[in-house]
């Protein structure tokens, strides 16, 4: 892995900007599109934001697939609200990943070709109506610890469009666990299912926060630059102390014997993380990559025809 | 391989290290659609604010989409839309010599002016 470059200034007028973007870092003030940035800081956000675009897109397939399925007119409604929301959260992000010079066509084909990743977690299957719940409960509240200090990015469009998709993230998570806890109402194998599913989007869920900090060489040149606030591992924990006492109260048990509270620090005391699963799935070997893809790939070309049909109306009517 | 991951990816940790590619490959299929600056006005009362950008073949469908994308739960009354390429800046950067000059014109501002405290309604 070969180590970040330092973004060496080349000209005394090159060291001029530097200073002045390091002056703006250092008074916690927002760096806007037009401001001069080191390559470095350009390049990052843009990797950072695409690949948050692409989650958010690929995010939409593993809960699309229950659309059809959904039990009720109103969980349909609901569900269809929540996959829509995750379409404007990619659009947003995208949008932000243009200010800094990306082209957004561009990088849907390098997400296509795999050049440019998304989250692990979306390349686990829904087998049950009750991944639809903890999906919500689970991966949209992971979100939530990821993003809302997002909101607080240096970079000013992609703060922005954190508080925008922060906004939408709580019905997210709330519809889950109210779907969850409907089902814990009801029958023992409605209860079975709600179980089975804790128990295996648990730790892909963990994982979701990224390798141990000890793992992390990069972070420090993000936190510096504002645009990580804080450790993958810090992340984590906090995601573990609020998920035991929500897990307790649907009744649920978290599939992790290691499990304990720790009353000096007061922190949930957690088993050790299978690191190359997460290695496995994220280099593209999990059960679903090829199939989150094609269909990605299948939106892009098989819909084709309706971008040139809009082009070609809007260049006769432009006339 | 993990080295570079970070959590920051949002819904979830993405590599961000050098293998990831940023710069834009010369495109066999870039649509050639306009890019649109969107303006939403919250309520009544409230100025059109700058919400975002979108891609659309032409205005109308500018507005649709803008409608559709940022407008999901009533955050909006009316939509403008303009092309960015319609837009003119006050210079390519944000901190700019042009608002430099009313930095020393202190004067006016009220804060200026002393007033005694027993001069009422002022
Ligand atoms: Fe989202
Ligand atoms: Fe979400």
């Amino acid at each position: 892995m070969p180590a970040p470059v330092p973004d060496r200034p080349a000209t005394s007028d090159e060291a001029a900007l530097q200073a002045r973007f390091d002056a703006t870092i250092a008074a916690d003030h927002r760096i806007e599109p037009r401001d001069w940035m080191p390559e470095g800081y350009r390049k990052t956000l843009i990797r950072q934001i695409a690949q948050h675009a692409h989650s958010e897109i690929i995010g939409m397939q593993p809960e699309g697939d229950w659309l059809l399925a959904a039990p009720s007119l109103r969980r349909k409604a609901i569900l269809l609200a929540k996959v829509q929301d995750e379409a404007g959260h990619g659009m947003y992000l995208y949008s932000a990943a243009e200010t800094l010079g990306a082209d957004r066509a561009d990088l849907t084909d390098k997400l296509i070709e795999g050049r440019q990743k998304y989250s692990s977690i979306f390349n686990y299957p829904t087998l049950t109506y009750a991944d639809v719940g903890v999906i919500g409960w689970f991966v949209d509240g992971a979100a939530i610890c990821n993003q809302v200090p997002l909101c607080r990015s240096s970079y000013g469009p992609y703060a922005r469009a954190m508080i925008r998709v922060c906004k939408e993230e709580s019905f997210h998570q709330r519809q889950g666990y109210e779907l969850l806890m409907t089902m814990m109402r009801g029958t023992p194998e409605q209860r079975a299912m709600v179980q089975d599913a804790v128990d295996r989007w648990w730790w892909p869920s963990l994982m979701m926060f990224g390798p141990p900090d000890d793992d992390s060489p990069n972070s420090a040149q993000s936190m510096a630059w504002g645009i990580k606030r804080h450790s993958n591992d810090e992340l984590r924990q906090r995601y573990v102390d609020m998920s035991v006492p929500q897990a307790d109260v649907l009744g649920v048990t978290l599939p992790d014997p290691d499990l304990t509270y720790d009353p000096d620090s007061g922190h949930y005391r957690f088993g050790a993380i299978d690191w190359t699963e997460f290695k496995r799935v994220i280099s593209g070997n999990g059960p679903a990559n090829a199939e989150r893809i094609a269909r990605r790939r299948a939106a892009r070309d098989d819909n084709a025809w309706v971008t040139e049909a809009a082009t070609a109306y809007a260049a006769k009517h432009a006339s | 391989m993990s080295a570079d991951l970070t959590s920051e990816g949002g819904h979830g940790a993405v590599p961000t290290g050098p293998e990831v590619p940023v710069a834009p490959a010369p495109a066999l299929s870039r649509r050639d659609w306009p890019l649109y600056e969107v303006f939403v006005r919250g309520k009544r009362g409230l100025n059109h604010v700058h919400v975002g950008s979108l891609h659309a073949p032409d205005d109308e469908m500018a507005v649709h989409a803008a409608r559709d994308l940022y407008t999901r739960r009533n955050e909006g009354v009316s939509i403008w839309v303009v092309q960015a390429a319609d837009i003119t800046a006050s210079s390519p950067d944000e901190k700019d010599p042009m608002f430099a000059p009313s930095g020393d014109k202190v004067y006016r501002h009220p804060t200026f002016y002393d007033i005694p405290d027993n001069v009422p309604h002022m």
